[in-house]
C-alpha cells in the first residue's frame, strides 16, 4: 500500500481502537457492549493488516495468539461464573460484587467484567477467521 | 445434589476451550481430558437416573416474582436424566474409540475441543427450560457438529458439511422464527410459564402455524423424511467417531428430544398435529429402509438405516400423541411411549456399535465400498461379531435390545387398532434385516479378495465395541418390568403429567 493510506491508516486505527474500547466498558449503561465492541476492535486490528503488508509467517503467529487469547477469555468468563458457585446465594451466574450507583461507570457488579472479556473474545474470534481467509489465500497462491 | 445440574454444561465447555491452551504443550493431554471428563459426567447421569429426584435451577438466582419465573431455568426430570445419561454414556466410549482413530488426522487438539463443545451444546439443549436458551445450545452443537463433519477437509467432505450447514440454517432460521412468534403471543420464554398461558387459550390458527414450523425446523434437524437430503452425507463423511455420535445421540439430543418435550410438555396438542407427527415417523421408516436397500457404501447405508429408525421412534411418540389428544386408554400411550424411550436408548447404543464398526472396516482397509470388501471376518474377528450383534439387534432379533422395544411398539400400535401401522413397522423390520444380511455378507462374509492381509483394530477402539455389544445384549434386561420402572417410568411419567413439568419450574 502507498504512504499515504499507510499513514491515514495509522492515524485513524487509535480511534477505531478507542470507540471499540468505550462501546465495550459502557456496556451496561449504553447500547451495545462486548459483542459491538468487539466487533470494532477486530476491525481496527483488520484494517492494520490491510494497510500494513502480508507476510504469512508474521500472520501464523499473530492467529495463534488471537486463537489463545480467545480461549483465556472465555475460560475466565467461565471461572467468573463459577465463583458464584461459592460466594453469596451460591449459584451459577451469581453476580456477586457490590452493584453500585446506576448510571455510574463502576457499577452493575460482574456485569462490566463480562462485557470486557466477550469484547475480547469476540475481537479475537473475528481476528482468527480473517487471519484464517488470508493465510489460506496465501498458501494457494 | 442441586448445585450439580450446572456442571453438566460447565465441564465440557471447559473443556473444550482448556484443550486448545493446553494441548499446544502437551499433545497427549486431549486425549486423556475427553474421556476423564465424559466418565464423570456418566457417573453423575446414571446416578441421578437412579435416584428419583426432579428438579430445576435457576442459572443467576433470579427468582420468580408473582410465580413469574424470570431468569434462565434448567430443569431436570426424568426425560432430560434418560437423555442424559445416552449422550455422557455413548461420548465416553466415543471418546476413548476416537484416541486410535484420530491419530492418521491433523489438528488433534481441535478434534477434541469441538466433541467436547457438541457434548455441551447438547446438554444444554436437554436441561434447558427456557425456550431462546435451548435455541442458542442447538446453534452451539450444530456448528461444532458442521467443522466436525468437514474434518476430513477432503472434497467430499465440505460437500457434504456445505449441504448440511444449507439445510441446518434453513432449519435454525424456522426454529427462530417459531420462538419469535411464541414471544410475540405469550410474552415469555419459559416452557413451562408458556404451557400455563396455552392452556387457557383456545387453538387457534396461529398456534397451529407454530407449531407446524417447530415441526419443520426440529424435523430438518432430526432428518425425518422429507428433510432428510443432508443426512446421508452428512454422516457419511465425518470421521467414524463423529458419525457414531451424529446418528447415534445429536440427532435425537436436538431433533427428537426437543419435538417430543415441546409437544407434551408446552403445546395442548391436537389430533391433527398427532396424526401428522405419525404419518411423517412411517414415511421416514418406510422410505429410509427402502432407500437403505441399494447403497454400494457402508456409511451411507448406516446412515440412511438412521433415518428408517428415527421412524420407529416418532410413531411411538405418535402413537401416544394419539392415544392422549382423544382421550383413549392411558395405558396404550404409556406403552408406546416408553417403547419408543427404549428403542431411542437402544438405536443409539447399537447405531453407535454399527459406525464404530464400519469405521474399524475403513481404518483398516481405507475403503467404504462394498463391491471391494469381503471375507474380512477372519481377519477382524472382534469387529465382524460386534457388528454381527448389532446388526441382528437393529434388525429386531431376538434376545437383543432391538427385538424388544420395536415388539413394545407394535403392541402398543395393535392396541390402539392401528393395524396398517403395526403391519408397516413389521415388514420394514423384514427390509431391515434384508439390508443388513446384504451388509454382513459383502463386508465380513463371501471372499475375501483384496485384503488377506489386514489384521484387528488396536485395543482401544475394540474396547469400545466389545462394551456396546455387551450393552446391546444387557439392555434387553430393561424389557424386564421391575428394571423397567428404574429406567423408563420416570420418563414416561414426566411426558405424560404436564402439571407435572410445570410444578417444577413455577412452585420452586
Amino acid at each position: 500500500m502507498s504512504l499515504i493510506v499507510k499513514k491515514v491508516a495509522q492515524l485513524i486505527t487509535v480511534f477505531i481502537f478507542l470507540y471499540g474500547i468505550y462501546i465495550i466498558v459502557h456496556g451496561h449503561l449504553t447500547p451495545g457492549g462486548g459483542f459491538a465492541g468487539g466487533a470494532i476492535l477486530a476491525g481496527a486490528y483488520i484494517l492494520q493488516i490491510l494497510a500494513f503488508g502480508r507476510d504469512p509467517l508474521h500472520l501464523k503467529k499473530k492467529e495463534t495468539g488471537a486463537s489463545i487469547s480467545e480461549s483465556i477469555s472465555i475460560l475466565t468468563v467461565l471461572i467468573l461464573a463459577v465463583v458464584g458457585l461459592f460466594i453469596g446465594t451460591k449459584v451459577f451466574f451469581n453476580n456477586y460484587l457490590p452493584s453500585g450507583k446506576i448510571g455510574e461507570l463502576v457499577s452493575a457488579g460482574t456485569i462490566p467484567l463480562y462485557n470486557i472479556l466477550i469484547g475480547i473474545e469476540v475481537a479475537a474470534a473475528l481476528l482468527t477467521i480473517f487471519l484464517a481467509l488470508i493465510i489460506y489465500k496465501e498458501e494457494i497462491e | 445434589m442441586n448445585s450439580l445440574i450446572p456442571l453438566f454444561i460447565i465441564i465440557p465447555l471447559a473443556t473444550a476451550f482448556v484443550i486448545p491452551i493446553i494441548g499446544k504443550l502437551t499433545s497427549s493431554f486431549a486425549k486423556i481430558i475427553t474421556p476423564a471428563i465424559l466418565l464423570i459426567l456418566c457417573y453423575f447421569s446414571i446416578s441421578f437416573l437412579l435416584s428419583s429426584n426432579q428438579e430445576s435451577y435457576i442459572v443467576g438466582g433470579w427468582q420468580a416474582i408473582n410465580d413469574i419465573p424470570i431468569g434462565i431455568y434448567l430443569v431436570l426430570d426424568g426425560f432430560s436424566k434418560l437423555i442424559l445419561c445416552i449422550i455422557s454414556i455413548l461420548g465416553f466410549l466415543v471418546s476413548i474409540y476416537a484416541i486410535t482413530y484420530i491419530k492418521e488426522y491433523t489438528s488433534k487438539n481441535n478434534f477434541y475441543a469441538l466433541f467436547c463443545l457438541m457434548v455441551a451444546g447438547m446438554n444444554g439443549v436437554v436441561l434447558s427450560g427456557d425456550i431462546f436458551n435451548l435455541f442458542v445450545f442447538l446453534e452451539i452443537s450444530v456448528i461444532a457438529s458442521y467443522a466436525l463433519v468437514a474434518f476430513g477437509v477432503g472434497k467430499k467432505e465440505l460437500e457434504a458439511s456445505f449441504k448440511y450447514q444449507v439445510l441446518g440454517n434453513i432449519a435454525s432460521f424456522l426454529i427462530l422464527f417459531s420462538v419469535a412468534l411464541l414471544y410475540w403471543q405469550t410474552k415469555t420464554l419459559n416452557i413451562a410459564d408458556i404451557s400455563n398461558i396455552l392452556k387457557t387459550h383456545d387453538s387457534t390458527a396461529f398456534l397451529t402455524f407454530t407449531q407446524i414450523l417447530l415441526i419443520t425446523g426440529f424435523g430438518l434437524k432430526a432428518a425425518i423424511i422429507p428433510f432428510h437430503a443432508w443426512l446421508p452425507d452428512a454422516h457419511s463423511s465425518a470421521p467414524s467417531p463423529v458419525s457414531a455420535m451424529l446418528s447415534g445421540v445429536l440427532i435425537k439430543a436436538i431433533g427428537v428430544y426437543v419435538i417430543i418435550r415441546l409437544f407434551f410438555n408446552m403445546f395442548v396438542f391436537t389430533y391433527d398435529i398427532a396424526v401428522t407427527i405419525t404419518v411423517l415417523g412411517a414415511l421416514s421408516m418406510i422410505i429410509g429402509a427402502l432407500l437403505a436397500i441399494n447403497q454400494k457404501d457402508i456409511k451411507r447405508l448406516l446412515a440412511y438405516s438412521s433415518i428408517s429408525q428415527i421412524g420407529y421412534i416418532i410413531i411411538g411418540f405418535g402413537i401416544g400423541m394419539m392415544i392422549l389428544s382423544k382421550g383413549g386408554k392411558q395405558s396404550i400411550a404409556v406403552l408406546a411411549i416408553a417403547g419408543s424411550l427404549f428403542h431411542m436408548i437402544n438405536h443409539s447404543v447399537f447405531k453407535g456399535l454399527l459406525f464404530l464398526g464400519a469405521g474399524a472396516v475403513e481404518y483398516r482397509t481405507n475403503t467404504r465400498d462394498m463391491g471391494q470388501l469381503g471375507g474380512l471376518s477372519e481377519n477382524m474377528p472382534i469387529t465382524s461379531t460386534t457388528t454381527l450383534g448389532a446388526s441382528m439387534a437393529i434388525s429386531g432379533i431376538p434376545p437383543f435390545n432391538g427385538f424388544f422395544s420395536k415388539l413394545i411398539i407394535i403392541i402398543a400400535a395393535v392396541q390402539a387398532n392401528l393395524y396398517v401401522l403395526a403391519a408397516l413397522a413389521v415388514i420394514v423390520s423384514i427390509i431391515t434385516l434384508v439390508y443388513f444380511l446384504k451388509y454382513q455378507k459383502s463386508v465380513f462374509y463371501g471372499e475375501n479378495r483384496n485384503f488377506k492381509k489386514v489384521k484387528e483394530v488396536p485395543f482401544a477402539m475394540s474396547f469400545s465395541m466389545i462394551i456396546l455389544a455387551i450393552l446391546c445384549l444387557g439392555l434387553s434386561l430393561i424389557a424386564i418390568p421391575s428394571v423397567r420402572e428404574i429406567v423408563l417410568d420416570q420418563a414416561v411419567n414426566s411426558l405424560i403429567d404436564m402439571d407435572k413439568y410445570i410444578n417444577l419450574v413455577i412452585q420452586h
